[in-house]
């Protein structure tokens, strides 16, 4: 099953050759067609890749100052891990929404949730003027707590805010994604492997006795 | 003889094999180790797996966090290279526009073509599967048995090494004493699985995989393998020196660098090479098969899929693998005066029985497993156990309204976190972020699990493929146009799934996460679990079947089909070890035909 599950798109190749390019142009307007054409399907898959290096960003700097904030509302330091902002979490979701992939009928792919995060991102730095006069960014923690509490769980938010809580449902998944794939999350998590070893031992006997089979 | 350049090609071969993935890969071997004079061809490019596979390679180097996208769907370290369910330049279509009457095609260009990410599940066929009509009269028999085959499952288990275990289990083969490799320790999570799952009446045993969980004993199997053929022992024995046993990191699909792992480019072609009696040819994409004045297959012609220029080579016998739906199209497409319906089409079949494993999956979060003890559970790369289709017993009573069956495949535990690791744990939270967020995914992670259910599919009327009539590929080769629709069988077959998966995960403690989805729509698309056979299919009458029991052409003698094309039935098995035992049976016969001149 490895494979299969993670794909839920399959996508009609005239389709998304038809939006990569109507992005391409409203991104760039008339001109010249843009120089990238995503990750391709025979990269180099043994050197290290960073945020812009395949294609542009597209966070403005007020919107970058208020995904780092938000990030480190999200995911603050503590004293297991630094915060998500340390480890670069806000260009990987800056990297991930200006991906140039069309993601029609895929409610998380890279590029999909492009207009769900800049337009929250905008919302949320007009929520923190309308309510405190200044960014997100420039706000103390419990103000932000006051703006992040009524959206952070989309069941729960009022009906005018149902937007803004799928936006923080997704740029929380997004952070999380981008945190727990660093080195400091993995060890946060206690991920043990990818290590060469000479043989596999299986269950330690505690882990047997948590589940009852010890 | 190597991996070479147009220019390089010999006048002539003995046998010019259309593909190099497992089909092509076991006929490339089985006939150069015995002496043939032969040409592969591959229409991707030249790959090697010990230098470019990134076997260590955390997801924070790749973009993207490694996550799928449309240039590499199943994540950027996955081995697939130049391939996908759609490719630039080479489109395939779909008769209907219906989402549930689609085929979606998975395919690849490089050489080794889909084995250098395939799952690794290798299972036998059973003796049922090969008779399904005679059990329940529906789909069709196989001119071939259990035993015509298990001489060569043995043969090719022991070349690719399969960890596995003999359960005894009904239509579940054994395999002959010493011939698996000890199956890898369960994890904690299969273990809690099993033991819930026994409750049930569900056995859960170790799967068969084709990785190494220890090195091969090289002083032993060339002999077994290759009776009476010093020469061919020792170059076999040098390659399985020349393999590691798994080193329990990193998963499978990305290829494996240091051949734990079966694929046709670390596992057939080195020592098929080494007997100098193989060349290489990439970046072929083979047009048709040509014929001569006395409508003899006489080789086939190909464009250079690079610089467009157009080749030909000329053989002996022409052995096409180039996987089921690309070997009916170029049947299809090896049209002349003397076939002008297409090669080895007079009955009319090139291109039906076309079929797919029934594929659907059902996901869960198990508190048992949350805050588990840390440790590595990466494991051989793949999955450790698998449950067999298991109610023989009640479908015989009449007690199932589906027939046939399906197993089992699932994945638990904690490994290396992905882009979308915590997608969706906002549902068991209520919402927590901040320090508490970092609580939930400490106690989170490693408590999801998934199952899927591999099925067996009736093959039907409306499941075909055939030249699209208008549209073409970038070198103007007629596209394939496919035809799809499941019928009630797959879609209650699916429903048994749900109920069976989700029986389990409560057994577990558990709640299912996925939501309800009606089987209809719950059953993957068509092609989506990359298991298509058939569409060549073997027989005994040459007006209902493309080959006879030898996958040889009826209507050229010297043409033959080593894919999954000849497939009459998909058993709930996965296909890639009963297409190489196949291709093992076929080059064998090749090679006896030979020698007598028949061919």
């Amino acid at each position: 099953m490895e494979r299969r599950d993670a794909i839920k798109w399959m996508l009609a190749a005239a389709g998304s050759a038809f939006l990569l390019e109507r992005r391409g142009l409203a991104r760039g307007g008339p001109g010249p067609a843009p120089a990238w054409v995503g990750e391709g399907s025979d990269p180099n898959l043994l050197k290290d890749y960073h945020p812009g290096d395949l294609w542009p960003l597209s966070f403005s700097p007020a919107q970058r100052r208020s995904a780092t904030a938000l990030c480190d509302v999200i995911l603050p330091a503590d004293a297991q891990s630094p915060s998500a902002s340390a480890v670069g979490v806000p260009a990987f979701i800056d990297e991930w929404i200006s991906a140039p992939y069309a993601w029609i009928g895929s409610e998380s792919g890279p590029g999909s949730d492009r207009e769900v995060i800049l337009g929250g991102l905008d919302w949320i730095d007009g929520e923190a003027q309308r309510r405190f006069a200044t960014d997100f960014a420039g706000l103390i923690h419990s103000q932000q707590t006051a703006i992040c509490d009524p959206i952070c769980h989309e069941p729960a938010a009022e009906p005018e805010r149902k937007d803004a809580a799928k936006f923080f449902n997704r740029f929380r998944e997004l952070t999380l994604g981008g945190f727990y794939t660093t080195k400091e999350g993995m060890l946060d998590l206690k991920y043990i492997g990818n290590v060469a070893q000479s043989t596999f031992t299986g269950p330690p006997p505690e882990a047997l006795r948590q589940v009852g089979l010890l | 003889m190597p991996v070479i350049t147009a220019s390089k090609t010999q006048p002539a071969y003995d046998v010019v094999i259309v593909g190099s993935g497992a089909g092509g890969g076991q006929s490339a071997y089985t006939l150069a180790m015995a002496g043939a004079k032969v040409l592969v061809l591959e229409a991707g490019r030249h790959y090697d797996p010990v230098r470019e596979t990134p076997m260590f390679q955390e997801n924070f180097r790749a973009p993207l966090r490694g996550a799928d996208t449309a240039q590499k769907p199943f994540g950027f370290y996955d081995a697939t290279i130049a391939g996908g369910w759609t490719m630039p330049g080479e489109p395939y279509t779909n008769a209907r526009g219906e989402s549930e009457r689609q085929f979606d095609w998975w395919r690849t260009r490089m050489l080794g073509g889909r084995t250098n990410h395939w799952g690794r599940i290798a299972l036998r066929n059973g003796p049922y599967d090969f008779k399904p009509r005679n059990r329940d009269g529906l789909g069709v028999d196989w001119p071939i048995g259990y035993a015509d085959l298990a001489p060569y499952y043995d043969r090719v288990e022991r070349l690719i090494g399969v960890y596995g275990s003999n359960e005894g289990l009904e239509n579940t083969p054994n395999s002959p004493q010493g011939v698996l490799l000890p199956p890898p320790k369960a994890r904690v999570g299969e273990l809690l699985a099993q033991n819930r799952a026994k409750q049930l009446g569900i056995p859960i045993i170790p799967a068969h995989r084709a990785v190494l969980s220890r090195a091969q004993d090289a002083a032993t199997l060339p002999a077994l393998i290759h009776p009476g053929d010093p020469r061919a022992q020792r170059i076999l024995g040098e390659a399985m020196r020349g393999r590691a046993p798994c080193f329990w990191a990193t998963p499978c699909g990305r290829g494996c660098a240091i051949k734990a792992n079966y694929q046709s480019t670390t596992v057939h072609f080195p020592p098929a090479l080494a007997t100098g009696n193989l060349d290489i040819l990439p970046d072929a994409m083979v047009r048709e098969v040509t014929l001569d004045k006395s409508g003899r297959a006489d080789g086939v012609s190909y464009v250079n899929a690079v610089t467009g220029q157009e080749g030909r080579v000329r053989g002996r016998v022409i052995v096409l693998a180039a996987s089921a739906v690309a070997t009916a199209r170029i049947l299809l497409c090896s049209q002349s005066a003397r076939f002008p319906q297409g090669l080895a089409n007079r009955s009319g079949k090139v291109g039906k029985g076309l079929m797919d494993t029934v594929g659907a999956s059902v996901g869960g979060q198990v508190p048992l497993l949350e805050n588990l003890p840390p440790h590595n559970e990466d494991g051989a790369g793949g999955d450790h156990m698998y449950s067999p289709w298991w109610l023989y017993r009640e479908q015989r009573a009449g007690q199932l309204d589906f027939p046939r069956g399906y197993h089992i495949e699932f994945r638990t535990g904690r490994p290396m976190p992905g882009a979308d690791a915590f997608n969706g744990l906002s549902r068991h939270t209520g919402g927590s972020y901040g320090r508490q967020l970092k609580e939930d995914a400490r106690r989170f992670y490693g408590s999801f699990l998934g199952f899927s259910g591999r099925g067996e599919m009736i093959p039907n009327d409306d499941c075909f493929c055939e030249l699209d009539p208008v549209v073409k590929d970038k070198w103007g080769i007629p596209a394939i146009r496919f035809h799809w629709k499941w019928s009630e069988h797959e879609i209650r077959q699916v429903a048994h799934m749900q109920k069976s998966f989700g029986d389990i995960i409560e057994a577990m403690g558990g709640t299912v996460t996925s939501k309800p989805t009606p089987p209809a729509l719950a059953i993957e698309r068509g092609g989506r679990i990359i298991h298509e056979v058939g569409g060549t299919v073997m027989g005994t009458d040459p007006a209902t079947s493309v080959t006879n029991s030898w996958c040889q052409t009826w209507d050229a003698k010297n043409l033959f089909i080593a894919d999954g094309g000849p497939f009459c039935s998909n058993a709930d098995k996965n296909p890639t070890l009963t297409i190489m035992a196949l291709a093992w049976r076929t080059s064998d016969h090749i090679l006896e035909e030979m020698q007598k001149g028949n061919i």
